[in-house]
């Protein structure tokens, strides 16, 4: 089975978030990027796969040059190649674009992303990925197993799951539950060194438009003061829930 | 020219989501000097999305329907965006919705902004504001296409009546084969239970709960405000709750009205993820967690002994209230 894992490269989730130049350009000064979390759980599915069941995992980013730490921990972690489409992503369109041409070159049979990249929340690149290149899409996907061509996923619904089967090609949206938080993998001092004799290719875009464009940011007004409520008098809070907020 | 606007329903009835989706879809048909068309699927009542002003529903009443199918799903909807000449398709962002946008979104050849929580700023360009970097800041996004596509986060435009007769027409997409080649196969979901995508009350517990054994008062508390339950990663990870109650940056997002966190510290990480609640509530026995930086209204107190007497009052209250 040949695996794609698309990871997308993002502030590590502790980051301060801050903008520059007019409020029009995410701050990068002091962040730490790391994998996308749920990019995480997918890479570490593929790597189970690999061990188990015989794959090899290709993980691609579409970034600038400054995306390839992340893709070397990946590699770290254990994929056998990386590709980095050599340009900034703007939008999920031109991403999903840009992925569909290395899916179609690379002849993948399982390309596993993330729910959603926790930087722009986006949640498209996956299903528009799949339509693209008219692979089988299964989003917010818990579990996911392989047999021969055939995939049985879980998604998670509102308020429940449902279990789904389809033939490969197969993009999945991965999130936590494709593998626990235990089996993530801190690449070892062996992982690293390896990683960086491992390939990073590469390649030109394609030159996709994007039809999104970020124009500016803003933070979320400062919070006013918490009201406190002595634990003895909780009549209080009751009363402040039901007269103030209305939310009971 | 129209809005087109996909109103969800579940068991022959509308989701509150699809009638704030129709409210925002109003809202953008007067700022385009146009009306709205709804799409609904084996839906009972389409008559009463009139009230959220919509003008027009296109009613599909289809078996091979009656599973969610994101490709089918969005099949139905690029045939209705095409009939009708839309120029936005507004959905909500519940599970199903955020399954379908994006595939949607290729058949359209549109743009798609996700978690939009107001009007557009301006038509020309179309510029909407949606939350980015999971709730700590948000995000002025222009869609240049032509078609655009727009994803509503819960809670945030809210519901706008506007009383409008609803004309309800059959509509019978052309379904093929390629779209059911994901086939579901059984749907897990406990009906007697209020969601966390649902609910209006969010009633969550963290590791200062000490086990899983202490969850009784949390769920009696949820019961009695007919709330969902919910938790903290470690929580869940440490296996005392199910992953599906898992909440924050990493976990499930809470847009709810109000926000109850017992025993939780209020990490960066889990106030992202709920952030988007309109009121919150802190229980903790330290008055220095970081939650109390957070929350609208806080109880400094051993949860042990505030959660119960809390419980208790409100039952008097519901039953004096009612
Ligand atoms: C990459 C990454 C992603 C993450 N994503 C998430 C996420 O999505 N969601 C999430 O929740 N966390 C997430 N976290 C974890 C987060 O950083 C915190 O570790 C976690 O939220 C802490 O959970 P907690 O508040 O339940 O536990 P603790 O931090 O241990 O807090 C327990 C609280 O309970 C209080 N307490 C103790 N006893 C009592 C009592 N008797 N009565 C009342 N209060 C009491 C304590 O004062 C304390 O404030 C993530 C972390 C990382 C690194
Ligand atoms: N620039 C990128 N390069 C590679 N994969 C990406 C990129 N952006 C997003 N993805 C993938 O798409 C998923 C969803 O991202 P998004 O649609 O941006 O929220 C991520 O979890 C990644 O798996």
């Amino acid at each position: 089975m040949k695996i794609l894992v698309c990871i997308s490269h993002v502030p590590d989730t502790t980051s301060k978030i801050n903008f520059t130049e007019g409020d029009t350009k995410f701050d990068t000064n002091g962040v730490q990027f790391v994998i996308n979390p749920n990019d995480e759980f997918g890479l570490t599915r593929a790597m189970w796969f690999k061990e188990k069941q015989g794959a090899s995992v290709d993980v691609v980013n579409v970034g600038e040059a400054d995306t390839e730490p992340t893709l070397r921990k990946a590699l770290a972690i254990g994929a056998d190649n990386a590709i980095r489409v050599n340009t900034p992503a703007t939008d999920g369109f031109q991403v999903a674009k840009e992925l569909a041409k290395v899916a179609q070159d690379g002849g993948y049979d399982l390309i596993i992303a993330g729910r959603e990249s926790i930087d722009y929340n986006g949640g498209m690149v996956p299903g528009m990925l799949a339509k693209l290149i008219k692979a089988n899409f299964v989003n917010t996907c818990v579990s996911l197993e392989v047999e021969g061509d055939k995939a049985t996923a879980i998604r998670e619904i509102d308020g429940g799951k449902e279990t789904l089967t389809a033939n490969l090609p197969l993009v999945i949206g991965g999130q936590k539950g494709l593998v626990e938080e235990s089996d993530l993998k801190i690449p070892n001092m062996r992982g690293i060194m390896m990683a960086r004799k491992k390939p990073l290719n590469v390649v030109e875009p394609v030159g996709a438009d994007a039809k999104t464009k970020a124009e500016k940011f803003a933070k979320p007004a400062p919070k006013g003061e918490v009201k406190l409520v002595d634990k003895d008098n909780l009549d209080e809070l009751i009363d402040l829930l039901h007269n103030d907020a209305k939310a009971i | 020219m129209s809005v087109l606007v996909y109103t969800e329903s579940e068991n022959g009835k509308f989701k509150k989501a699809a009638f704030e989706a129709a409210s925002y879809a109003k809202g953008i048909a007067d700022q385009l000097g146009t009306s709205v068309t709804a799409v609904s699927i084996n839906a009972e009542d389409d008559a009463s999305l009139g009230q959220y002003g919509v003008s027009k529903v296109l009613k599909v009443s289809n078996d091979k329907l009656a599973k969610f199918n994101a490709d089918a799903y969005a099949d139905v909807l690029t045939q209705a965006a095409k009939n009708e000449d839309a120029k936005a398709v507004v959905l909500s962002q519940t599970a199903n919705d955020k399954y379908l946008a994006p595939v949607l979104a290729v058949n359209l050849e549109a743009g798609y902004a996700s978690n939009i929580v107001a009007l557009p700023e301006s038509t020309e360009p179309f510029t909407v504001k949606r939350t980015a970097f999971t709730n700590k800041a948000f995000n002025f996004s222009s869609i240049s296409s032509e078609v655009k596509i727009l994803g509503i986060s819960k809670n945030a435009y809210g519901l706008k009546e506007n009383e409008t007769d609803a004309n309800v027409e059959d509509f019978s997409p052309s379904l093929d084969e390629s779209d059911f080649s994901v086939n579901v196969e059984s749907v897990d979901k406990a009906t007697n239970k209020v969601t966390i995508a649902d609910a209006e009350i969010v009633v969550s517990g963290g590791r200062g709960l000490k086990g899983p054994e202490n969850w009784g008062m949390i769920e009696d508390l949820a019961d009695t405000l007919g709330a969902a339950t919910a938790c903290s990663k470690p929580v869940s990870d440490m296996g005392w709750r199910p992953h599906s109650e898992h909440v924050g940056q990493t976990g499930k997002p809470v847009a709810a009205n109000l926000y109850i966190a017992i025993g939780i510290s209020g990490a960066i990480q889990h106030l992202a993820g709920i952030n988007a609640s309109k009121y919150k509530v802190v229980i903790n026995n330290d008055p220095e967690a970081p939650f109390f930086k957070a929350a609208d209204y806080g109880v400094v107190g051993d949860a042990f002994e505030v959660v119960p007497q809390l419980t208790e009052k409100l039952k008097e209250f519901k039953a004096n209230n009612s």
